[in-house]
């Protein structure tokens, strides 16, 4: 199961501790993780369910393309959610 | 007598308050809110009391915030949220709320309604003192609306709601890049109100159609509703027949700028804060005045008295000026961050703060 992880400044806002979520797709990933935690969503995707556009997600280190969040997660991935410098 | 003056920066909420030392009224900072946070709209609902706040994070998206015991404490409630997307909707750009741009109360009749205006360009309703939001579909639907465009950001935006004190069914809004748009029913119907304003920004064919135009600021008397004013992208504007028509006026040393404000009592008394022109963001011969007209802006006089004497480049976006109920005491902010307070309606400007965050917004809570 992928681990999801939320980056501190994301925290300040929801507290939102690591936790596996069973997934095989990054948006698959965060839905589950929404779905424990409904508050959260709105500060990762839009209403539109896309990726807000300074919200940066790496898989295993490796940046990922938002568009779609369609990137497959093997059972060990990392997921990381961080903000993006852009929106400082 | 107004007690506090809300301040919404780049950088937080600030709260001044006023204390009487003597003759002479002091301004303190009272609290910060939201520290570090863009808040982009401010409301203090004169029905109840309830200050509301809109934040801009960078990152994370627009997040609403409600005070009922003038600021103490904050809850968070609900954001305006947009509809799902239709597949085949006329337009790329999607349905996602950018910022709240707007925010005002319904009338005394409509206890707990509120208005807010948005980017990109949707005008949202709530009925329950914000728990929740209804974007008026009737205003953006209207296929009109695919031709508006960005100013100042983007996106277009609702930045000026006005109600009618007569009669809350009655609403006009002012939208950058959009025109003046008016509502005689609460919303259920909506008619173009920008006639007479030129938008020198277009091909010639298309410099008077109202749908393009950008008022960058839109408010309206309170003592005589059929007269609004206009700041616009180019020039200001005057109605005294309730938006069916706008006459431009002409001021010296310039008709740009962002900002005005209406006198509460007197329907010929407004402020504006001009700059250059549209290419050039800043005072004229870096100056920064205030015009100021008391005969329905048909003549203008400057004011400068405790306004920078030396070299200022300040901008005066279009909420960075307020007034409060008396009509006497305006506030003005600008986007470098200082802040200016007078009590005699401009006779005399006092420099509050040549430190804040960039300023968005300023309003009196009374």
């Amino acid at each position: 199961m992928p681990n999801v992880v939320f980056a501190p400044a994301i925290q300040r806002h929801v507290p939102s501790p690591p936790r596996r979520v069973a997934a095989t797709t990054v948006r698959a990933a965060l839905d589950a993780v929404f779905a424990e935690q409904t508050a959260l969503r709105d500060y990762i995707l839009d209403e539109q369910g896309a990726l807000r556009c300074h919200v940066a997600i790496f898989v295993d280190e490796r940046k990922i393309d938002g568009s779609q969040l369609a990137d497959t997660v093997v059972d060990n991935a990392e997921i990381y959610v961080v903000q993006a410098l852009s929106g400082g | 007598m107004t007690e506090r003056i809300l301040v919404g920066t780049r950088k937080g909420l600030f709260v001044l308050n006023r204390q009487l030392a003597g003759v002479a009224a002091l301004w303190q900072i009272e609290a910060v809110h939201f520290l570090g946070e863009p808040v982009s709209m401010v409301l203090h609902d004169t029905r109840d009391g309830t200050w509301h706040a809109a934040l801009n994070l960078g990152h994370f998206g627009v997040k609403m915030r409600r005070s009922r015991d003038g600021g103490k404490t904050w809850q968070e409630t609900a954001a305006p949220v947009y509809p799902s997307q239709p597949a085949d909707a006329k337009e790329e750009k999607p349905w996602a709320l950018q910022q709240v741009w707007s925010l005002e109360t319904g009338g005394t009749d409509q206890p707990n309604m509120l208005w807010a205006g948005t980017n990109p360009g949707g005008l949202f309703r709530s009925d329950d003192g914000g728990d929740s939001w209804e974007l008026q579909r009737s205003l953006w639907d209207r296929p009109e609306r695919l031709e508006w465009f960005g100013g100042g950001y983007d996106s277009p935006g609702i930045h000026s709601i006005c109600v009618d004190p007569r009669d809350s069914q009655c609403v006009t809004v002012g939208i950058s890049c959009g025109g003046v748009w008016q509502t005689p029913d609460g919303g259920a119907n909506w008619q173009l109100c920008a006639s007479g304003m030129m938008a020198d920004y277009m091909p010639d064919g298309r410099a008077g159609d109202p749908n393009i135009q950008d008022p960058h600021r839109l408010v309206q008397s309170r003592s005589n509703p059929d007269v609004m004013w206009v700041q616009h992208h180019c020039g200001m504007y005057h109605s005294r027949d309730h938006a069916a028509s706008w006459q431009p006026l002409s001021a010296q040393p310039s008709s740009f700028g962002f900002a005005v404000a209406a006198h509460p009592h007197n329907a010929e008394v407004a402020w504006f804060v001009p700059a250059v022109k549209d290419a050039c963001r800043v005072p004229v011969d870096a100056r920064l005045v205030v015009t100021h007209t008391r005969d329905g802006g048909n003549s203008f006089e400057v004011q400068r008295n405790g306004l920078p004497p030396e070299a200022s480049y300040d901008l005066v976006y279009r909420h960075g000026l307020a007034i409060d109920a008396s009509g006497d005491h305006l506030a003005m902010g600008s986007t470098t961050g200082n802040l200016w307070l007078t009590e005699n309606g401009g006779g005399l400007w006092s420099s509050f703060s040549t430190h804040l965050p960039p300023i968005y917004c300023v309003s009196f809570a009374e």
